[in-house]
């Protein structure tokens, strides 16, 4: 009688404790698969720092004392820096994105925030390299199969309507403080769209061209290769781009992690009160979204096929 | 060995295939089985020999689409078989299936499936590329085969550059390129306009002189079907209704669904003199006498009879009055007063498009004759206005090739004879034989009673 009274009660003011079982399960894992994370912890950190160190080599030739801090060397290697991110955007898209590439790198060479800005473009590359791992061959997979399509669509609805902010919590729990965990809330942010327009993308390529290869004998290796995915490739680089202006979007939040970078100082000017920073960091993660996005989108539109629409 | 032969090949989309061939085997109606699954194609049976058109027909969800799909394997058949040149496809595995598609069947699509980012010359050398020819190699024989469709010095364009008739071009020139023995076309000129059709079927016909390869046509187009199609199967709800010649299907339609279906062809790019051409009995010797032509005047009731000699030469034409004049003045040929003006011949061949011209301004039917001269039947102008209008006894009558029958014969003396066995490489014994007949009338007693003429009256009958 009791029993059923409370059970009730229990059905009328119910909760249900999930953030505990969120808890467990986190702990658990990591208990269980600590080795796992400690590989992505690896993985992530080297390659952050490998990248970290290509792109900001005048700073740690300043940190090992090989050029003075306000060498004209510095400033030389600095300024050849961007003319090599000028020429990508110019190759990738036109002339007036390599103009914005100077003037825009320029200005966050002058913002003092270059080492900051090339410490945030190494952790959105990383992320981004690693989401599109995951993304493209998880869209391939779902424009060949409807089964895995079904299961995916809720997976991704999960992960891209979820607050940003909820990842990160358990990925600091599991991967402590630092760029890993800022990484790994990226990707999952990041990697949906990804996903999404890889599908869509192939599932687009018209029906009579993977025929046509089919009745030529092309095995199903070749029309993926080189029937579908060139053909798709326009929207999968939208997807591309979406995905990296995702990840630019999470800087902020990596910082919160304790990623450092223009990530780091905006968090840092946040709990300063320090508006000055927070505008400088600001402004800087803006050009570098913009620079991304447009080099982004003009290799889309340098794929084959856009190349033979341009062509009549 | 054919090179294509579909037995009783079934194609059903849906859950329970096997159910709805059983069901459909034991009489079901299509429609009452629709909910377990669509039979496409129901029973199909045919044989494309080597070098043969075979054109299969139908309007859209006819399931001749299903159907030549099925040829090439990118469907399974639900139950059936489908050989290539002796081997059954449909036991084959996936590797297998594809070996043959590369090696012995290529395919010409209805909306051109070009791969938009290859130019013009890799598209065709796409077929190439799959059947592992080296590179360059491969760009040389595409090049050769652009030219072949006309298309040489366009392989560095994109095929969004290039017109739907110029497109086609390319799809065709890269099966053409995969030099396999069977070529499908689905629907291959539906989607261009009739001029660009016109050509690209004319370019069809005077490629497959020297190629003669196998060919299945998809069409829904009959005039199409009819021009290309050396034979063609009507499909109707995914059964063949009939299979034969054009001239089969549009003078001896098996049902109603067909006789209607024939019923708007452009038949005057179908029939050929030879086909709506009748045999005469307005026709006499030049060696006769002028009574002879009167009395054939009378029973003919004619005013003009072809004269021709012993071997059926035509030699021109003679009319009632100049027959009267012949035998005031008391000649004993006719040879003197054949007119050769105003007497229009044609071909066998000559489509009937081609008859309305001279049929309209000559005063005696037109005569056909083959190349020696010969005069193979007349055509008198209401025969091409009447040609034109249905398929019915008219046209049914119309093909004239037919056993001799016997009683031709004895009034044959031993010069016919001797005409016929000249006559002997002529492509139409049938006619010629009757022909020979009515040569030999005129040497009849003139008295001769009409007894004697019912026979010969019958072979024209029998011989339309």
């Amino acid at each position: 009688m009791n029993a059923v009274a409370l059970s009730l009660l229990d059905f009328l003011y119910p909760r249900i404790p999930l953030g505990d079982w969120a808890d467990s399960f986190i702990t658990w894992f990591g208990n269980v698969f600590g080795w796992l994370l400690d590989a992505f912890t690896w993985l992530m950190q080297s390659t952050y720092q490998l990248l970290f160190q290509i792109l900001a080599f005048p700073k740690i030739l300043v940190d090992n004392g090989a050029i003075a801090d306000s060498s004209v060397l510095r400033a030389l290697i600095i300024f050849a820096m961007i003319l090599v991110f000028a020429g990508i955007a110019w190759i990738a898209s036109n002339w007036k994105v390599a103009l914005f590439t100077v003037l825009g790198f320029y200005a966050i060479w002058a913002l003092a925030q270059w080492e900051n800005a090339m410490s945030t473009l190494a952790l959105v590359l990383v992320a981004v390299i690693v989401a599109l791992i995951l993304a493209l061959p998880l869209g391939v997979l779902a424009a060949k199969s409807q089964i895995v399509s079904t299961i995916l669509k809720p997976i991704l609805d999960f992960m891209q309507a979820m607050p940003a902010l909820a990842y990160l919590v358990p990925a600091i729990v599991m991967f402590s403080v630092g760029v890993v965990p800022g990484a790994f809330a990226t990707i999952i942010f990041a990697m949906p769209p990804g996903v999404r327009l890889t599908e869509l993308a192939i599932r687009q390529v018209a029906e009579d061209k993977v025929e046509a290869a089919q009745a030529f004998g092309a095995t199903p290796a070749h029309i993926l290769f080189k029937v579908q995915l060139p053909l798709a490739m326009a929207t999968i680089m939208a997807g591309i781009n979406q995905v990296i202006m995702l990840a630019l979007s999470m800087v902020v939040l990596a910082g919160m992690a304790g990623s450092g970078g223009l990530g780091g100082e905006v968090v840092g000017a946040i709990s300063r009160l320090n508006v000055g920073i927070g505008v400088e960091a600001g402004l800087a993660v803006v050009i570098l979204a913009v620079y991304l996005d447009r080099v982004t989108a003009g290799l889309g539109s340098k794929t084959p096929l856009e190349r033979a629409k341009r062509a009549s | 060995m054919s090179a294509v032969r579909a037995s009783h090949v079934w194609k059903v989309f849906g859950r329970n295939e096997k159910e709805v061939v059983k069901r459909i085997k034991a009489g079901a109606d299509r429609s009452e089985v629709a909910d377990l699954g669509t039979a496409a194609v129901i029973d199909a049976s045919f044989e494309v020999s080597r070098g043969e058109i075979f054109v299969v027909m139908g309007l859209s969800g006819s399931g001749k689409s299903t159907l030549i799909r099925m040829i090439n394997g990118l469907w399974a058949p639900s139950d059936g078989t489908i050989e290539i040149a002796g081997k059954d496809i449909s036991a084959m595995g996936p590797t297998q299936l594809r070996q043959v598609r590369r090696d012995s069947i290529s395919m010409v699509f209805q909306h051109f499936a070009l791969l938009p980012h290859r130019t013009v010359r890799e598209n065709a050398a796409y077929s190439l590329d799959l059947q592992g020819v080296p590179r360059k190699e491969a760009r040389e024989r595409a090049d050769e085969w652009l030219n072949t469709v006309g298309l040489g010095g366009w392989g560095d364009k994109y095929p969004n550059q290039l017109s739907g008739g110029m497109q086609q071009r390319v799809g065709l020139a890269r099966a053409l390129a995969a030099e396999t023995d069977i070529l499908l076309m689905d629907e291959a000129f539906s989607a261009l306009d009739p001029l660009i059709r016109r050509e690209m079927q004319d370019q069809l016909v005077e490629l497959q002189s020297t190629l003669e390869k196998t060919i299945v046509f998809i069409t829904h187009d009959l005039n199409e079907a009819m021009y290309l199609g050396d034979r063609i199967a009507v499909m109707r709800d995914g059964r063949i209704a009939q299979i034969g010649t054009s001239e089969d299907i549009l003078t001896r339609p098996t049902d109603d669904y067909v006789a209607n279906f024939v019923q708007d062809v452009d038949r005057t790019r179908v029939l050929t003199a030879s086909s709506i051409m009748q045999d005469t009995t307005a026709v006499v010797r030049h060696s006769a006498g002028p009574r002879t032509a009167m009395r054939l005047f009378e029973r003919e009731r004619v005013s003009g009879l072809f004269v021709i000699d012993s071997t059926r030469h035509l030699l021109g034409a003679v009319d009632d009055r100049a027959a009267v004049r012949a035998a005031r003045d008391g000649a004993t040929v006719l040879s003197d007063y054949v007119e050769t003006d105003g007497i229009l011949t044609v071909g066998p061949d000559t489509p009937l498009s081609e008859l309305f011209a001279p049929s309209s301004t000559a005063r005696v039917p037109l005569a056909v004759v083959d190349g020696d001269n010969r005069l193979l039947g007349v055509i008198p102008r209401i025969a091409v206005l009447s040609s034109m209008s249905q398929v019915g006894p008219s046209t049914g009558e119309m093909p004239a090739v037919t056993p001799l029958p016997a009683n031709v014969e004895p009034q044959d003396d031993a010069e016919a004879f001797t005409a016929q066995d000249d006559d002997a490489p002529e492509p139409k014994p049938g006619i010629a034989a009757a022909g020979a007949g009515h040569v030999d009338e005129p040497d009849e007693p003139l008295p001769g009673d009409p007894a004697s003429e019912g026979p010969t009256d019958d072979t024209m009958g029998a011989d339309r």
